[in-house]
């Protein structure tokens, strides 16, 4: 199992080298920074001299060779804009997005789950047609809206919770809701549709010719199996999650990684950009991993301890 | 509608009484009669075999037993089971999880599809122990790997640890017998028991089932579509059709004298072999089973009958008893 672990932690390091060559070079294509650090009036001669004192008018692998081999020392570089070491930035940023993130997750885990187990046993019932027009809604209303209207009743009409900022519980609860009923919607649907194969299993009528309670053959024999796809596609959600909120941090001013990375593209910030893909990148893997592990535990005939 | 009392055991006693059964089912092509008026009776401790093709009813009979078809779409039309004397078809919810894997269990055709993939086979089978005997998770495990030995699996306290994908085709039998026995149920509802098995292992399965039988009493309604699985492990057999019984005879008299066209039809395309294919002995019955959407307003097997007279077209013969115990639906016997 150990030696499974490791093996797959070697396999990041390929992961981390190819998203940083890519990401590198596409970086490399959107412009210029240097144009953007100076003032408008800068004469050509210093234009020059900035360039050639950051490096960018080596060709770009030597400028790779450059990033990649100072990165492996843990130093990603320090970002143009900021004029302080990159990772600093992200690693600030990071719990930030790691707890909303994990905050949407938890909300929407919580209740789609169980939501999407009741529409697919009570399929055909108004539970069934309510909560599933309740997900096509949750999935089509845009996350922008959903906060604002979330702000509109709560902060503004109401007075409950504060319309942004990070620090409190109270300020956690919106911002993981906008962000999470998009997701609950896309579970509890996924949930009702595993749900409804699975019970149509051989195993499931097995349980029930046991003369096991509904509650048993559902909670049990058939939810074990629903789990394997659900946990699939919560992972890759999670993964999106840590970097691709910026709307949500817009809107809530909630000091995540992606609105630093959002910032940092337009200001041409070539270091902070390519740090933060790189950190987000090991933070995917991660997931997946932890992922891979789940499955071991969901279905047993997935064992690792062979291919190592 | 009531059946024939049957003699040949010693006053045995009614096990399970099936009158006039009739599972329907919606379908998108209008109504689909399942089993359409079935009549059957077991007796405590008797085999009971039905037989006929794929899609004959024969599954759905013995689910409607413990009701563990989907409602909807099927539903009962009419009919009753009686088992003990209570009528399953009015019993309650909770009346029925008593029943099921206790009184009543059921074995499956796929053994891979039947166990549940995600759980030891240990767990699986210490579950009817936990549910039924009220046994606590150690001492019920403990049973389940003596029920596992009694079904002679090799190494039952390593076995049970394992999950049915690492245990082969009988084996895995072998383990829905053990969890379908393990509270000496009255009746045993055996679904195809041995058709996804390889044949040498066919033979020891149903051998198994029949040692348990013996040793628990247990009555079996075994369904089939192998006559030769009938002539070997069934005292009685009835002959099913789109969803009707068209023969019903000990098994003896019927390999001895079968009435029903269809019946002769079945018995006839059995491959011999003492005869080679170049003497076009594999015989077949022409035709196809009509969809049970779409049947025939007269006997359903007509449109298929090499004997088949006017009368047939347009009226369905009735199940009438020829001779003790011998019935068959058919205008050419026992309606002169």
């Amino acid at each position: 199992m150990a030696r499974y672990i490791l093996k797959r932690l070697w396999h990041t390091v390929y992961v981390v080298v190819g998203i940083s060559i890519i990401s590198f070079f596409f970086i490399h294509l959107s412009g210029d920074p240097v144009m953007l650090m100076l003032p408008p009036d800068a004469t050509k001669a210093e234009v020059e001299a900035l360039r050639e004192q950051l490096g960018f008018n080596d060709p770009l692998y030597v400028q790779y060779w450059r990033f990649a081999s100072r990165a492996a020392m843990g130093d990603l570089g320090s970002s143009l804009y900021h004029r302080v070491p990159a990772i600093d930035l992200i690693l600030e940023r990071l719990p930030a997005s790691l707890e909303l993130a994990g905050a949407a997750m938890l909300i929407a885990l919580v209740v789609s789950i169980p939501l999407g187990v009741v529409s697919a046993v009570k399929r055909g019932s108004i539970w069934d047609i309510g909560s599933m027009l309740g997900a096509l809604f949750g999935l089509s209303m845009p996350h922008f809206w959903l906060g604002i209207m979330l702000i509109l009743l709560f902060s503004v009409t109401l007075g409950w919770l504060p319309t942004s900022g990070r620090g409190t519980l109270a300020q956690l609860v919106m911002p993981s809701l906008a962000l999470g009923l998009s997701l609950m919607a896309m579970f509890a649907r996924l949930t009702r549709s595993v749900m409804l194969e699975v019970l149509s299993q051989d195993y499931v009528r097995t349980a029930r010719s046991k003369g096991l309670r509904e509650k048993i053959v559902i909670g049990k024999h058939a939810l074990k199996n629903a789990l394997i796809p659900l946990v699939t596609v919560a992972g890759m959600q999670f993964g999106f999650l840590i970097g691709g909120t910026v709307i949500i941090e817009t809107v809530f001013a909630w000091p995540g990684v992606g609105r630093l990375v959002v910032q940092a593209i337009f200001s041409r910030d070539y270091p902070l950009v390519q740090a933060a893909v790189l950190v987000l990148a090991v933070i995917f893997v991660a997931v997946n991993l932890l992922v891979d592990l789940i499955y071991l535990y969901l279905d047993p005939q997935i064992s690792y301890l062979e291919q190592t | 509608m009531t059946c024939a009392i049957h003699s040949g055991n010693d006053n045995p006693l009614t096990l399970l009484q099936i009158d006039n059964l009739k599972t329907f089912f919606h379908s998108r092509r209008g109504l689909a009669k399942a089993v359409d008026g079935v009549s059957l009776q077991v007796d405590e401790g008797e085999v009971v075999g039905i037989v006929g093709e794929s899609g004959c009813g024969k599954s759905v009979l013995a689910l409607s037993i413990l009701k563990l078809l989907p409602m909807p779409p099927a539903f009962f039309e009419d009919g009753r089971i009686l088992f003990m004397g209570q009528d399953l078809l009015a019993s309650s919810r909770e009346a029925l999880m008593g029943i099921r894997g206790n009184r009543i269990s059921m074995i499956f055709q796929e053994p891979m599809t039947a166990l549940n993939p995600v759980f030891t086979v240990g767990n699986q089978l210490a579950e009817v122990f936990r549910v039924h005997r009220g046994l606590e998770r150690t001492e019920a495990l403990r049973k389940a790997v003596d029920m596992l030995a009694r079904v002679g699996v090799p190494a039952p306290e390593r076995r049970v640890k394992e999950y049915p994908y690492q245990l082969s085709g009988g084996m895995r039998q072998r383990v829905m017998i053990a969890m379908a026995l393990a509270c000496r149920p009255a009746l045993l509802l055996a679904d195809e028991p041995t058709t996804a098995l390889d044949v040498s292992i066919q033979a020891q399965i149903l051998e198994l089932m029949m040692e348990l039988k013996a040793e628990l009493n247990t009555a079996i309604l075994l369904i089939t579509h192998d006559l030769g699985v009938v002539a070997e492990a069934t005292r009685r057999v009835a002959v099913m059709y789109t969803g009707r019984i068209m023969e019903e005879a000990l098994t003896v008299d019927l390999f001895d004298r079968p009435l029903h066209p269809y019946t002769r039809g079945l018995m006839a395309s059995i491959p011999r072999a003492d005869a080679g294919f170049e003497s076009g002995s594999l015989n077949e019955i022409k035709g196809g089973v009509p969809s049970v959407a779409a049947l025939p307003a007269g006997c359903h097997f007509e449109p298929r009958c090499p004997e088949a007279m006017d009368i047939c077209r347009t009226r369905p013969p009735r199940l009438e008893t020829v001779d003790d115990g011998h019935r068959v639906a058919c205008w050419r016997v026992g309606h002169a």
